[in-house]
């Protein structure tokens, strides 16, 4: 890793804390080169190449679909284990085990720690295990591929921005700054309550127990959101609030895990921001911004792979860092 | 705008000046985000106050520590749901302002009758919130230690008789004596609690391993003795003769110090209401 690739390793793990992405201070020269080159190609060949593309372009869900399976597959394990009593993965998302190994929510883990300041042998166990699992797999990817909230708020995202299509209603955005304020108040309380407050009211709690054990009345919150999302604020809890996702965020800090960017082949048309859940973390696709000609995607990345799906041009790939040198 | 041109020159604001229709947009959106900061803080209160403040206390599942330390520790996973074989521990809503998503034992409804032989719940649950053996540091209630580990009378002829269990999570206490059949001399001859009555028990008698329905096992007695047939713990309680204050004699269900506060007794009590009733988190008192 170069100094100017460092320095923006840096600089994501502040975006993801909530400060707005800045256009870089530096590039390397290769990525200045680039750059140059396509500023000096003819706008008419640029455009002629753009439309061929876009003829070519056949509209994928690939990553989409997989994470959905995933996803869905994941949660109904959790269902059937219980309901059908066949005991694969017992418990909630909160903890449970999987033949009878424990796994442990790191966020649930730490507010639990906080607020009972006492630290038993399986509850380490199962928070390692989690811990190193998503480590390798991506930190946010949690977010993405087994939150059954954040299905839910796609689903309930789709929604709004067919109301926005209709002029109907706009995205009203948020300081994201909040969601850290979150993680910290929410540590707070667990610590000064001795209640792990945060979780009467993660919703990422509250659906899968409603999923295993049953609809509640807590449910009525979970909608209160999901409404909020669909009307006012595009994404609002995934995007401004869940502490859940800054923790997985954490330890997707050094990840192996993630998307690339190579800027070559990018028309900086931008469609990946518009399906992008964290488009801060994109910042580097917009034109002139790449510090170098190939770029990791940030810690606050959810791996979920809809720029993948959307571009165009194949400059947005996932990849597991150091595998390519291994093979 | 005057004002803006000056500090453009500085060094410390090299950005445009804002326009007034970004300026609305900024304060716009901080009132947005303290919309959604109190609608969240709001929210997280308002299912915290209730525990605070809460004035009765709900049984827990067997082992649990003090309310305020289970509150802390309990992960609200359900694993201690799943592993119960009656299907005694229900986990709390949003309503029942005890704690969404922390687990409870409705006695009356289906009481925790050590089917499963050796406390599973406590064998499952990942955070110690129910455990064998509560830490040192950790206070125990007046009245919780129990003098020593109880047999459960299903595994009396086993080679080890008794429950994991150090402390209790209740005392069963004849709340209505007025209504208990025994203290009134009479018998009982039926299903004990009706033919809907879904809540399951183990009887010995009839399956070792496989707890039953309660309505599924009518009863016949000259005076009632439910609460102590049912007992699964040896010594627990007895009908004894005592004195009424006018010094007549009579029968009562006596309640003793092996008392672990399962909940059995109240759930298979006959009458409507309880007459008697698990006080949960109540200590021993002699």
């Amino acid at each position: 890793m170069n100094e100017i690739l460092r320095r923006r390793f840096v600089d994501q793990i502040l975006v993801m804390l909530g400060r707005e992405a800045k256009k870089p201070a530096a590039l390397t020269p290769r990525a200045q080169q680039a750059h140059e080159l396509k500023r000096m190609t003819l706008k008419a060949d640029l455009q002629a190449t753009k439309a061929h593309m876009r003829a070519h372009q056949a509209e994928t869900h690939t990553w989409r679909n997989r994470r959905w399976v995933t996803l869905i597959l994941a949660n109904l394990l959790f269902v059937v284990s219980f309901a059908f009593d066949i005991q694969i993965l017992e418990g909630a998302l909160t903890a449970s085990r999987f033949i009878g190994f424990h796994l442990i929510d790191l966020n649930s883990a730490l507010q639990v720690m906080l607020a009972h300041k006492h630290i038993i042998v399986n509850l380490v166990i199962g928070t390692a295990t989690i811990f190193v699992f998503w480590l390798l797999f991506g930190g946010r990817s949690f977010c993405s591929w087994v939150c059954p909230y954040h299905l839910l708020a796609e689903w309930a995202e789709s929604l709004h921005l067919w109301l926005v299509k209709k002029k109907l209603v706009t995205d009203q955005p948020i300081d994201r700054r909040l969601r850290t304020v979150f993680w910290l108040v929410f540590a707070l309380l667990a610590l000064l309550t001795g209640y792990t407050v945060f979780e009467a009211i993660s919703p990422t709690g509250i659906v899968s127990r409603a999923m295993i054990y049953g609809p509640g009345l807590a449910l009525l919150w979970v909608l209160a959101l999901l409404v909020f999302e669909v009307f006012f604020v595009r994404r609002a809890w995934c995007r401004y609030a869940c502490p859940i996702g800054l923790t997985y965020g954490v330890v997707g800090i050094f990840s192996p895990l993630r998307v690339k960017y190579t800027l070559a082949g990018c028309f900086h048309e931008g469609d990946c921001r518009k399906v992008c859940l964290v488009p801060h973390v994109l910042d580097t696709v917009i034109k002139g911004r790449a510090v170098d000609t190939e770029v990791p995607i940030g810690p606050d990345c959810t791996r979920c792979g809809l720029c993948v799906d959307t571009c165009p041009t194949g400059s947005l790939k996932f990849e597991v860092k150091g595998l390519s040198k291994l093979m | 705008m005057s004002a803006d041109k000056v500090g453009a020159g500085d060094t410390a604001t090299t950005q445009p000046p804002m326009s007034k229709e970004r300026k609305q947009q900024a304060r716009r959106r901080v009132l947005r985000t303290l919309l959604l900061t109190g609608g969240v803080l709001g929210a997280a209160i308002s299912g915290y106050l209730p525990l605070a403040y809460a004035q009765k206390q709900r049984l827990r599942p067997p082992g649990a520590l003090d309310e305020k330390d289970f509150l802390s520790s309990c992960i609200k996973c359900g694993q201690c749901v799943q592993v119960c074989p009656v299907d005694a521990i229900k986990l709390a809503d949003l309503v029942d302002g005890f704690g969404v998503g922390t687990p409870f034992i409705d006695a009356r409804a289906q009481a925790c009758d050590f089917s499963c032989d050796a406390v599973q719940c406590i064998l499952a649950c990942p955070t110690g919130s129910l455990t064998y053996k509560k830490p040192e540091f950790l206070p125990v209630r007046p009245g919780a230690k129990l003098a020593g580990k109880p047999i459960l009378l299903a595994k009396e002829n086993d080679p080890e008789p008794t429950l994991n269990l150090a402390e209790r999570i209740g005392v069963a206490r004849l709340t209505r004596p007025e209504s208990c059949l025994a203290i009134q001399g009479k018998g009982f001859k039926g299903q004990a609690r009706g033919p809907e009555f879904k809540g399951e028990l183990r009887y010995m008698k009839v399956d070792r391993w496989k707890p039953i329905k309660v309505a599924e096992h009518p009863y016949d007695v000259a005076l009632c003795d439910l609460c102590v047939q049912a007992c699964p713990i040896k010594g627990a309680i007895s009908i004894e003769t005592v004195f009424a204050p006018d010094g007549s004699q009579r029968k009562s269900p006596v309640v003793h110090e092996a008392c672990v506060g399962c909940g059995v007794c109240e759930m298979i009590c006959p009458t409507a209401p309880a007459s008697i009733e698990i006080i949960p988190g109540e200590g021993w008192r002699a």
